[in-house]
């Protein structure tokens, strides 16, 4: 008799207007896409004798801007967890200068040179988390004192100078050897971002740091070790900076002190514009990619017109203003669509 | 006889294919306590949202104290016209002093003041404060304020607004002010609500709670599918009456069997726990047994619910469950988990799900490895199994993909259930299970409920809605000061017996 009650509801909210706009959800993921493949043809079009050949595409734009590729991963993973990592561009120099100065200076194998690089990366990961998580500073204070630390440690270690003459296993490997005609270094970012989207969307773990990010109290009660995650994002983010740096010296074979910290603000800028495409409203790995791509296609085009070298920073700035105003309105209009009826 | 604070005529609204409001007509009359009642998506919102100017109507009229207004109002300008609202929310700024929330508003708009002084001003709010008899310190930051004066605050700051930007006594939309109160300090709140009409005011108080609806208001006017299923004088009409007229039909009240007590074995024992404002308690559980928890404001009961899964860190105390043995100083959200402990936390933005998540995402969340193959999520699985739920626990619209926050409170609740039932917990825990929730939902999570414990589970419900206690529950214990004063089972579990222990419990010595 106990169940007796338990009547449904009079009147069901409406709610089959909610998938209605397929057409529109299809064109938000594509527009980044598109308006890439725009910029190429626009180019090609203005340019025809510099810009649509395979010298500019497959080397220059495809292989070199790789480094910056894996660095605007290793920022989307603390991101989805909901933390940022300012330091990534100082972690990529410290890198490829501990790779320079043990392969060059002290004559380490190449091979034992990255691996130190890589588990430096992961230390740093590990004090940021630690700083995070255990005595619960903000994440963009403590990478931003970190950063600066690492700037002056890559100073100290490295005399202020540029070393050269990194071996040519390294250099081989990432730009000079081809596949399909594209550097390898383009290829191992592209896995990179196959991998993460496989963490991030088909894994329990990938669902869980969402939810870290979007709910820290929600993933708490629901079981989930939010201490541990976030920390685990950090370490991520440092071993994967580390990884972009290795990429860096690898493409120019060399290290300098400074030019790394270039790299920061686009990756920004690739984090957030990537979150509007491919998969709206969350950060992902393959609309960073195409992020990347389509600023890296519009700066090279542009310098091909003849303009000057500050449009660079021109576009970088705005793209990370114009995307962070993007996925802003995105959301309020999810917002007033998703507003519950009651 | 003074015309009607608010008249509103045949007010329309419809959003797409969907008609929100249908020929609406209100009236507030002065110095009234109007009740605006109906299940979610009545059309309650949409009818405040248009007086708020939020929404423009598509056909009806509006007259305010006795005056034409055009219709949309213009957006914000709603005090000008004599309308305040406060929300559920309260929309306060925690970190600062009560004098600066109650005044900034009006300084904002202010176009004459060069400066302001805040002594003046602190003085001034004692004043008013006073007037309303209010017992608010106005230098205290508001996030140290009680909960209740905290929504008095935001009350009479809506009140005094109205009043200095127009002539005359104003009228208040409460929006839901209560849900965040617990029961016994609404009566704080009422006191206010009667000063406001003493002093010519009005007020349209928007609730679930009929029991509040009916202490409170002098009349009602029911929303059932956007048009009025009625208006009525509140003491000529009964509750069963009331519940029929807002889901147009009689309810089946839905009662819990009284279990057969000698087929049950226990099942939970919680030893000396402490911490939150809790001392030194210790209770049992049986299988499949819905134990209520409850009390006064202060006396504590609604932390156990907290520190029994570890949310909260207790000072002491042991959980024995099912022949394992948790130091509860020691326990986590995710221990709980392993060990069979669920909680349904009151507060369901912020510890229930995440609203910009699909529902899938959020009822999956406790148990993703099971849907992992191969070192892969399947998603059409976890979809399909969802929407399974989402049909057993009556959770509209069923589609799996759609964000969670887009439901409403009663479905919202529904799928937290669904997310905490599917983990098959044995220790089940609920703090305020209804909160916000419409009087249809309830039944049905009253069900589900009982469902669960029929299954073996052990429930423990902390919550000051008596009469909801003495529906569900097989025992109720009573807390005063932390520790259980009073325990009730079998025929003495009614809501005369509840409200009366928690009384007896408050003013009673301690006794062990």
């Amino acid at each position: 008799m106990s169940t007796a009650g338990a009547p449904a509801p009079a009147s069901a909210p409406a709610g089959g207007t909610r998938r209605r706009l397929r057409v529109g959800d299809v064109a938000e993921r594509a527009a980044l896409p598109a308006a890439w493949l725009a910029t190429v043809v626009a180019f090609s079009i203005a340019k025809p004798d510099t810009f649509p050949t395979t010298d500019n595409f497959l080397i220059n734009i495809f292989g070199t801007q790789s480094v910056q590729v894996v660095l605007a991963l290793a920022l989307i993973i603390p991101l989805v967890a909901g933390e940022y990592d300012i330091s990534v561009a100082a972690n990529l120099t410290l890198a490829s200068m501990i790779v320079a100065v043990l392969n060059v200076d002290h004559g380490m194998s190449i091979g034992l040179a990255i691996v130190i690089a890589l588990a430096v990366g992961a230390l740093i990961g590990a004090i940021n988390g630690g700083l995070i998580v255990l005595v619960g500073i903000d994440s963009f204070i403590v990478t931003l004192g970190t950063a600066t630390f690492i700037a002056g440690v890559v100073l100290w270690i490295s005399d202020s100078r540029t070393i050269g003459g990194v071996s040519s296993d390294l250099v081989d490997g990432v730009i000079i050897n081809r596949f399909l005609g594209v550097p390898l270094a383009f290829w191992y970012a592209l896995a990179l971002a196959a991998v993460m989207l496989y963490l991030l969307e088909f894994t329990p773990l990938g669902r869980r740091l969402l939810f870290v990010g979007r709910g820290r109290s929600v993933a708490r009660l629901s079981g989930l070790r939010v201490a541990r995650l976030r920390w685990g994002a950090m370490i991520a983010s440092g071993v994967i900076a580390a990884g972009a740096g290795v990429i860096y010296a690898g493409t120019t074979g060399s290290a300098d002190p400074s030019s790394g910290l270039n790299f920061l603000l686009p990756a920004f800028s690739a984090a957030f514009l990537g979150a509007t495409a491919i998969q709206p409203g969350r950060f992902n790995p393959f609309g960073t990619v195409v992020a990347v791509y389509f600023l890296a296609t519009g700066i090279t085009g542009l310098q091909q017109l003849g303009v000057d070298t500050f449009v660079q920073q021109l576009f970088y700035g705005g793209a990370l203003v114009l995307a962070v105003v993007l996925s802003q309105l995105v959301r309020r209009r999810r917002a007033i669509e998703l507003a519950p009826t009651e | 006889m003074r015309p009607p604070a608010l008249s509103a005529r045949g007010l329309s609204k419809h959003f797409g294919g969907a008609q929100a409001l249908a020929g609406v007509d209100l009236e507030v009359r002065a110095g009234e306590v109007h009740g605006l009642l109906g299940e979610n998506g009545s059309g309650k919102s949409t009818l405040i949202k248009i007086l708020a100017g939020f929404h423009a109507p598509d056909a009806g009229e509006l007259e305010i104290a006795g005056r034409p207004v055009p219709l949309p109002l213009p957006p914000g300008l709603f005090r000008e016209f004599g309308i305040g609202f406060v929300h559920q929310d309260l929309g306060l700024i925690l970190s600062l002093t009560a004098v600066e929330n109650l005044r900034a508003g009006l300084i904002a708009r202010s176009r004459r003041r060069p400066f302001v002084s805040w002594r003046a001003e602190a003085r001034r709010a004692r004043a008013v404060f006073g007037r309303y008899g209010v017992r608010i310190d106005p230098t205290a930051t508001v996030a140290d304020l009680r909960p209740v004066d905290r929504a008095l605050l935001a009350i009479v700051r809506a009140i005094e607004d109205v009043r200095e930007e127009h002539e005359g006594p104003g009228m208040l939309v409460l929006d839901e002010p209560t849900v965040f109160l617990p029961r016994a300090e609404v009566e704080h709140l009422f006191a206010l609500v009667r000063e406001i009409t003493a002093t010519g005011g009005s007020v349209l108080f928007v609730s679930h709670e009929l029991d509040e609806v009916r202490e409170i208001t002098d009349r009602v006017t029911v929303l059932r599918d956007g048009r009025v299923a009625g208006t009525a004088v509140t003491a000529d009409t009964g509750e069963s009456r009331l519940v029929e007229m807002i889901i147009g039909r009689r309810l089946e009240v839905y009662a819990a069997e009284r279990r057969d007590q000698a087929r049950h074995t226990r099942a939970v024992a919680v030893r000396d726990l402490s911490g939150a404002g809790i001392d030194a308690v210790s209770f049992d559980v049986e299988h499949g047994e819905v134990v209520g928890l409850t009390g006064l404001a202060g006396s504590g009961f609604e932390s156990v619910p907290y520190l029994l899964c570890g949310a909260w860190r207790a000072r002491g105390g042991r959980l024995a469950l099912d022949g394992s043995e948790h130091d509860l100083t020691a326990l986590d959200p995710h221990r709980a988990l392993d060990a069979g402990i669920a909680l349904i936390p009151a507060d369901r933005q912020r510890g229930g799900a995440v609203g910009s998540l699909s529902v899938t995402d959020n009822v999956t969340l406790p148990r993703l490895p099971a849907f992992r193959r191969t070192g892969v999520l399947r998603r059409g699985d976890m979809h399909r199994e969802t929407g399974g739920l989402m049909g057993r626990f009556d959770v509209r619209p069923a589609d799996p993909r759609a964000d969670y926050g887009g439901l409403s409170g009663g479905n919202q609740q529904k799928a937290l259930l669904a997310k905490w039932l599917s983990t098959a917990p044995r220790l089940v825990l609920f703090h305020e299970p209804t909160q916000g929730v419409d009087v249809g939902a309830r039944q049905q999570i009253f069900a589900t409920m009982d469902e669960a414990a029929q299954a073996g589970a052990s429930m423990l419900c902390a919550s000051s809605d008596h009469g909801q206690l003495e529906q569900i529950c097989d025992r109720v214990l009573v807390f005063g000061r932390g520790r259980i004063v009073s325990e009730l089972s079998g025929d003495d579990v009614t809501r005369e017996r509840i409200t009366e222990r928690c009384y007896a419990g408050a003013a009673a010595p301690v006794a062990e």
